[in-house]
């Protein structure tokens, strides 16, 4: 087994597991960062194995879009703090704003 | 240039009715009457312009058939709108078109106080739209819709003061005792069509009669037996033949002019004209034959039987036109269509008459219908008074009014048809015929006057007593266009011929004229005595007829009764199917099946909602836990299938 998988994997799982456990937005949100990363690294890897570029190319795609849901998700949290002085998702369970 | 313009026929009063019945509420009434009247009468117009066309082409091309457009294609099944003009249709249009006319001018002045003035003349217009399209229509479809649609008017106008209970409960029960009539016409069209594979009258008759191997005449019961019995049924609910008469006799609760066309000139006649339109496959049929004179017979001579002992004037006009109607199946029953169809003609005459002459009795005594309260009204209201005795001579069958002609060419078809027990019992209705409607003229017309206090009879406004004199000729004269063979040419049926041309006929027995003759003064020495018997006891000994009645109460009672009829029809079936209803298929079956089925489906997903709603809570996490957990079932599914 390659080692930057298994790397990928457990980054990926302390990810999730983060994103599930954490009570803060903020939190959450670099856990979603790192869950990106992990399939970043396996990307990378599996491009590296069979020596072609479409892996390398997938991880531009992916920063490009994390940047991106980045200003989007912090401008959110902003929104949502203003809104109910929290940051904990549990408390914006509704569908109104 | 008619013939192509046939289509104007049925939708001018259609036209009628729609600007009547839609915009007839803002309209004057003035306006109402010259639509709708103006409708009728300017079918009347086409009417005659198509029969002045159809006798202008030789006898042999009488028969023109216009198709439109296709009306229902499904399959290889196709129904054309198409409109057949023949001489029986011809005649039918006639008829229909002018006493029309005539009972319209007649309501103008009958109705001028009523609620609903538009109202009763849209639904007059669309009544003779649909009569003209049953008439005129080219197969068996769309006969049913006009059949349908002159079901739909006469219960809309029988039920015109809806806000009486016995008006509204008489249309429905016209309406109900005349679907089960059409649940067997709709089984012999279908039979119909399932047999020859089309509906057009021309096609399915031509195909009947140009394979005698394949449709013989039938001895037993096949299957134009089955298609000739099932289309009967319909025309015993139309024409209120035994044993659905029930309803007819209840219809008298519509306004007087309804009575007249609906009820006595024109729908209920459709039954006959059905009956003869289908005689080439009638004619195959001797089983179906028989059961028409027999129903025909019975029905008449109940009928003239019961209209002896009522006491509402309108009821008695009623009865009497069952038995008339009796009289006409009896003549296609015997295989003299063309005699069914004259006796149709004369009787839409007289009978049209005598209702008209009865709403101006009425009228006369401001809604007097009783009989017991009338009597003397002789010189009080002349025009109607002789009038009603034109048309009560007519329908008695005395020579030479228009009556004697058609009833006797039926008594004479039914005794050479070699049917003696029928004429015996066709004359001695005949006699009772004279005896109802003569005691019905001595006691509105002859006596003392008994009407109420305060009422003082006036003779009705020119607007009614018009169309009682044009009527009154009509039932003087009609009789001559079918003069019996021992006094001429019977131009009438030799008019019809052309329509009957495929009807399968026996070898007729040849008698000499002398017997038919002798025949004819039988019958019209029977009227005569019936009128005689009328006039003793109705007139001549005072009381005569309650002695009759206290000598002979049990029957005196059953007669007046109406055979109670009404009454085992309610035991036998209305109550037995509302205590099913109730307690079996309302309680049980819906209750306790259906809605218990319907209801349980739907707690059941409400159930299932419950569960599946537990996971949409609205918390971010425990959604991606979901996600999560269904990304390593998909994961452990792939993995385990490919090892």
């Amino acid at each position: 087994m390659n080692p930057y998988l298994v790397l990928s994997l457990l980054l990926f799982l302390v990810g999730t597991t983060g994103f599930i456990v954490k009570k803060n937005v903020l939190a959450m949100f670099l856990c979603v960062e790192l869950m990106l990363n992990a399939a970043n690294l396996a990307f990378v890897a599996f491009a590296r194995d069979l020596g072609q570029l479409q892996g390398q190319i997938f991880v531009f795609l992916v920063m490009v879009v994390a940047a991106a849901e980045a200003a989007v998700g912090l401008a959110i949290m902003i929104v949502l703090y203003r809104r109910r002085q929290t940051l904990n998702p549990d408390d914006a369970d509704t569908m109104k704003g | 240039m008619m013939t192509e313009l046939l289509w104007l026929l049925p939708l001018v009063p259609l036209a009628g009715a729609a600007a009547t019945g839609l915009l007839g509420r803002r309209l004057p009434k003035r306006a109402v009457t010259l639509v709708a009247v103006g409708a009728s009468g300017a079918a009347f117009v086409l009417a005659l312009a198509a029969f002045m066309e159809l006798l202008s082409l030789a006898p042999g091309d009488r028969r023109i058939e216009r198709e439109f457009f296709t009306w229902i294609a499904a399959g290889d099944f196709t129904a054309q709108a198409s409109l057949l003009l023949d001489p029986l249709s011809a005649v039918m249009t006639l008829v229909v078109t002018g006493v029309g006319f005539i009972i319209h001018i007649y309501s103008i002045g009958y109705m001028r106080a009523e609620d609903g003035y538009y109202r009763f003349f849209a639904y007059m217009n669309l009544f003779l739209f649909s009569m003209l399209l049953l008439v005129l229509a080219g197969n068996f479809l769309l006969m049913f819709v006009g059949w349908e649609g002159v079901g739909l008017c006469s219960y809309l106008l029988i039920g015109y003061d809806f806000h009486r209970p016995a008006a509204a409960d008489a249309g429905k029960k016209a309406f109900v005792v005349n679907r089960i009539g059409d649940v067997g016409f709709i089984l012999g069209v279908l039979l119909v069509f399932l047999t020859f594979g089309d509906l057009g009258f021309g096609r399915v008759f031509g195909k009947i009669a140009s394979d005698p191997s394949r449709f013989p005449p039938e001895a037993g019961v096949g299957v134009l037996t089955s298609i000739a019995l099932l289309l009967f049924v319909g025309a015993t609910g139309k024409s209120a033949q035994i044993p659905l008469h029930v309803w007819l006799p209840d219809a008298m609760e519509g306004p007087t002019p309804v009575s007249a066309l609906i009820h006595a000139a024109t729908m209920v006649t459709a039954g006959v004209y059905m009956v003869v339109r289908c005689a080439p496959l009638f004619s195959r049929a001797p089983v179906a034959l028989d059961v028409v004179l027999v129903v025909g017979l019975a029905t008449a001579l109940m009928a003239a039987t019961i209209g002896l002992a009522q006491t509402d004037i309108k009821r008695v006009l009623a009865y009497s036109t069952v038995s008339q109607l009796g009289f006409m199946f009896m003549a296609a029953g015997a295989g003299a269509f063309s005699a069914g169809i004259f006796h149709l003609m004369t009787h839409a005459f007289f009978k049209a008459l005598l209702f008209l002459g009865a709403g101006s009795v009425i009228h006369a005594l401001s809604g007097e219908q009783d009989l017991r309260r009338m009597g003397g009204l002789r010189r009080r209201i002349p025009v109607t008074f002789w009038t009603m005795l034109v048309a009560a001579l007519a329908i008695s069958g005395i020579f030479p009014l228009a009556g004697f002609f058609s009833k006797d060419e039926i008594l004479w078809a039914a005794w050479a048809g070699g049917h003696p027990t029928v004429w015996i019992l066709g004359l001695l209705t005949a006699g009772l015929t004279a005896l109802y409607m003569f005691r019905l003229i001595y006691l509105a017309f002859f006596g003392e006057p008994r009407h109420a206090e305060g009422v003082h009879p006036h003779e009705s406004p020119r607007s009614m007593t018009g169309p009682l004199v044009a009527l009154a000729i009509l039932s003087a004269a009609g009789g001559f266009i079918g003069l019996p063979a021992w006094l001429g040419a019977n131009r009438f049926a030799r008019f019809l011929e052309p329509s009957l041309s495929l009807v399968h006929r026996g070898a007729v027995p040849h008698f000499s004229h002398a017997l038919e003759f002798a025949f004819a003064a039988l019958s019209v020495a029977v009227a005569l005595a019936g009128i005689f018997a009328a006039h003793r006891i109705y007139l001549a000994r005072p009381g005569g007829a309650g002695r009759i009645a206290a000598r002979w109460g049990a029957i005196h009672r059953l007669l007046r009764d109406r055979y109670r009829v009404d009454e085992f029809y309610d035991r036998a079936v209305v109550r037995p199917l509302l205590g099913l209803s109730e307690r079996t298929l309302w309680q049980r079956v819906d209750v306790g099946v259906i809605d218990r089925a319907v209801n349980g489906a739907g707690a059941s997903i409400l159930s299932l909602g419950g569960i599946l709603r537990g996971m949409q809570n609205g918390l971010i996490r425990s959604y991606a836990a979901w996600i999560l957990a269904g990304m390593a079932a998909v994961l452990l599914y792939l993995s385990l299938l490919r090892s």
